[in-house]
């Protein structure tokens, strides 16, 4: 009978994560959920976010309550039918937490790999999930990095394989960037491309990430399956140099996290941890140089040096486009006017991150387009 | 991104300087061991190994053995850079100070200022300190104060790990003299620590908790200390704002008023003896800029005013603690607490 009863484990939202604590269920025993209901907030060391629920059915039992720590892939809750009485899901609960052993390898299961994709120049990415046509690739914006889709990557490898790069002068990329515009970051990501022999992807492209995939759909039409474009460069002139100034220059965690609290509609979510990773990355030798040149030749003069949206009609791909309202970086109206067979999805109370703020909602519409 | 002690986070930013920079060199007694002798080379790699392996990769030109005599090799040193080189040398222990502290303070720390700005002085002298080693009064000391104290030369206290690459890496670049502090109980604590090269910023504290009931400020390794009491304390719902000043000089003042203004409570932790210490220097500084803001009398956690004991049992008496710490904190708090 146990067959029927389905546990809900603690996820894993980024490499870092070894635990997490459970803040507050934001549902009852008893209740009927669906999948991707937000069923609970789950705090990391990184970030405070809506946990979806991975499944439909019946939530029979609480394991981990509000406020316990437990480490990823740990119980928090059961789901099973009426039929399942309370003795069978007792036992069933203790003997998860009898055979429960911290699995190190499995909770570092994904560790990042570097390649080479010109003499002295490698890449770092993330790749997780195999079997589909075609990957998804994610591209990461101005000062990100793979754990950028720490929400996303994870939950979009169920059937199909993903990878996740550092751009050039991100992470642990090589911090040589070229000229620094969107042409010689497109032409270093199609060089991953090739080295990796990916020959078709799904792109996905946050902020500049969005540009460079926009970029590499229109120079290499045939290698790109499908575009999710996230609150993209390219569609205006306009962006917050408040933030990219600040983003390079701010060295100190309280100053840097009024920069960084720009970039979503409810900054509470942002960990001390996070603000200390991006300082360590911009300490890296490199880094500053890099950030200033990709600044100096994509946003100079305090604007956007290249409009990507008037070729939009020579796009033959599925395309999709995500903006929150409240974005504080580029302005949503950015998405106005856009031709009708691409889809717009705009979101209120969100910022700059949907994929993060709305992960799920997102992620259902990658998976869609991804999946044909 | 790998897991690396304390002692390898050191070796580790020396090593990528040395690859960057010809003009680095080492020198220090036993840095490498063996020079001019017939036994085995690089048998050391100083005397608790942090410079284990620079001498096969850079040669002999590079990594120098010295004779047992700070006066000479600190001086050389401190000429060396004054003529073009990068030199880091290594004072073993730092209680051996009084033999070579004329080519520190009158020397190496003068030589911009009495060459009107014409001379620059990169030269890094690293040193350990610190007491729990079992290694009696005269290996145990911790001087930083005495550096501090001398205007031209810049002091650092890495605290960890990533710190020490960081710290370190800085300390090679700067074009000052830096004295830089290894607490020789913590080279084989460990964290993660990134494989590329980095600077820390020298005057730029670290804030490492940050609570709203008590500013503790803390040096080199006990700011370990610290932010286990903070830890601690917050099970009982006291927060403490931990602040790591990385380098006593040049100090980052603005850090350390700001957070204590917000708390309006101040705890000083110092491994050095209490009298003219970092712990009366921040004190003074905080009852000085900000006394309106204090709302109770500021505590030191020192160790006492005597020599380090060679007894275990007096030695551990001795090293401030997490339990003195936090009986600290609730003191300030008052009745209560």
């Amino acid at each position: 009978m146990s067959g029927n009863i389905e546990p809900i484990l603690m996820p894993k939202w980024g490499l870092a994560m070894e635990e997490g604590m459970l803040v507050e269920w934001q549902v009852e025993e008893g209740d009927t959920i669906e999948k991707g209901q937000e069923i609970a907030d789950i705090e990391t060391t990184k970030i405070t976010n809506a946990f979806e629920s991975p499944m439909s059915g019946q939530l029979r039992r609480f394991v981990t309550m509000d406020g316990e720590t437990v480490p990823v892939g740990f119980l928090l809750a059961v789901c099973a039918e009426d039929d399942v009485d309370d003795a069978e899901i007792d036992g069933y609960v203790r003997d998860f937490k009898d055979n429960f052993v911290l699995d190190e390898a499995a909770a570092g299961a994904a560790e990042p790999e570097t390649v080479e994709i010109l003499p002295g120049q490698s890449i770092r990415y993330m790749t997780m999930g195999s079997g589909g046509a075609e990957p998804i690739l994610f591209v990461h914006g101005f000062g990100g990095g793979f754990d950028n889709w720490m929400l996303n990557q994870e939950a979009l490898s169920e059937n199909l394989q993903t990878y996740a790069v550092d751009l050039p002068g991100h992470g642990g990329s090589t911090k040589q960037v070229g000229d620094g515009d969107l042409a010689s970051m497109t032409d270093m990501l199609h060089s991953f491309m090739t080295v990796m022999k990916i020959e078709r992807a799904h792109l996905v492209g946050h902020s500049m990430g969005g540009g460079i995939a926009l970029d590499l759909a229109y120079r290499y039409p045939s290698q790109v399956a499908s575009l999710s474009l996230i609150a993209p460069v390219g569609f205006g002139s306009d962006i917050n140099m408040e933030y990219i100034d600040g983003f390079i220059t701010q060295t100190r965690a309280r100053k840097l996290r009024a920069v960084i609290e720009l970039l979503v509609d409810d900054p509470t979510g942002i960990s001390p941890d996070m603000i200390e990773e991006i300082i360590k990355y911009k300490r890296l030798d490199g880094v500053g140089p890099a950030l200033e040149r990709l600044r100096d030749s994509i946003m100079p003069n305090g604007q956007q040096a290249r409009l990507l949206n008037d070729r939009l009609d020579d796009l033959v791909v599925p395309a999709q486009v995500f903006w929150g309202q409240n974005d504080k970086i580029i302005p949503a109206s950015h998405a106005e006017g856009l031709p009708e067979r691409i889809r717009v999805n705009l979101y209120d109370n969100t910022g700059h991150m949907p994929h993060m703020e709305r992960a799920n909602e997102v992620n259902a519409l990658i998976s869609a387009i991804a999946n044909g | 991104m790998s897991v690396k002690s304390y002692r390898q986070a050191f070796n580790e930013a020396i090593r990528q300087e040395m690859e960057r920079d010809e003009r680095v060199i080492v020198m220090g007694e036993d840095i490498s061991g063996g020079m001019g002798a017939p036994g085995e080379d690089d048998a050391w790699g100083g005397v608790l190994g942090v410079t284990k392996g620079l001498m096969p990769q850079f040669g002999r030109e590079r990594v120098l053995d010295t004779p047992i005599s700070e006066s000479a090799f600190i001086g050389c040193a401190a000429g060396a850079a004054a003529t073009g080189l990068r030199p880091v040398a290594e004072l073993m222990f730092v209680d051996f100070m009084g033999v070579c502290f004329d080519q520190i303070f009158n020397q190496a720390a003068k030589f911009r200022y009495m060459f009107g700005g014409k001379a620059v002085t990169p030269l890094v002298i690293r040193t350990m300190y610190g007491a729990g080693f079992r290694a009696a009064s005269q290996h145990s000391q911790c001087l930083y104060p005495l550096f501090t104290h001398i205007p031209g030369l810049k002091v650092a206290l890495p605290s960890n790990a990533y710190e020490a690459k960081g710290l370190m890496t800085q300390a090679i670049r700067d074009d000052d003299p830096v004295v830089i502090f290894e607490h020789k109980a913590m080279y084989d604590e460990e964290m993660e620590v990134p494989d590329e090269a980095y600077g820390i910023p020298f005057g730029e504290a670290n804030v490492t908790r940050e609570g709203d009931d008590v500013t503790l400020v803390a040096f080199g390794r006990m700011v370990n200390l610290a932010n286990e009491a903070a830890d601690s304390l917050s099970a009982s719902g006291i927060t403490c704002t931990v602040v790591d000043p990385r380098t006593t000089s040049p100090l980052d003042t603005e850090t350390i008023l700001e957070t204590v203004s917000e708390t309006g409570r101040l705890v000083v932790i110092d491994e050095a003896h209490p009298r003219c210490n970092m712990a009366t220097d921040i004190s003074a500084l905080v009852s000085q800029e900000i006394f309106s803001d204090l709302k109770a009398p500021v505590k030191m956690v020192t160790s006492p005013h005597c020599p380090v004991p060679f007894s275990p049992a007096l030695e551990d008496l001795y090293i401030p603690s997490t339990a003195k710490i936090e009986a600290a904190v609730r003191e300030v708090l008052g009745k209560g607490h």
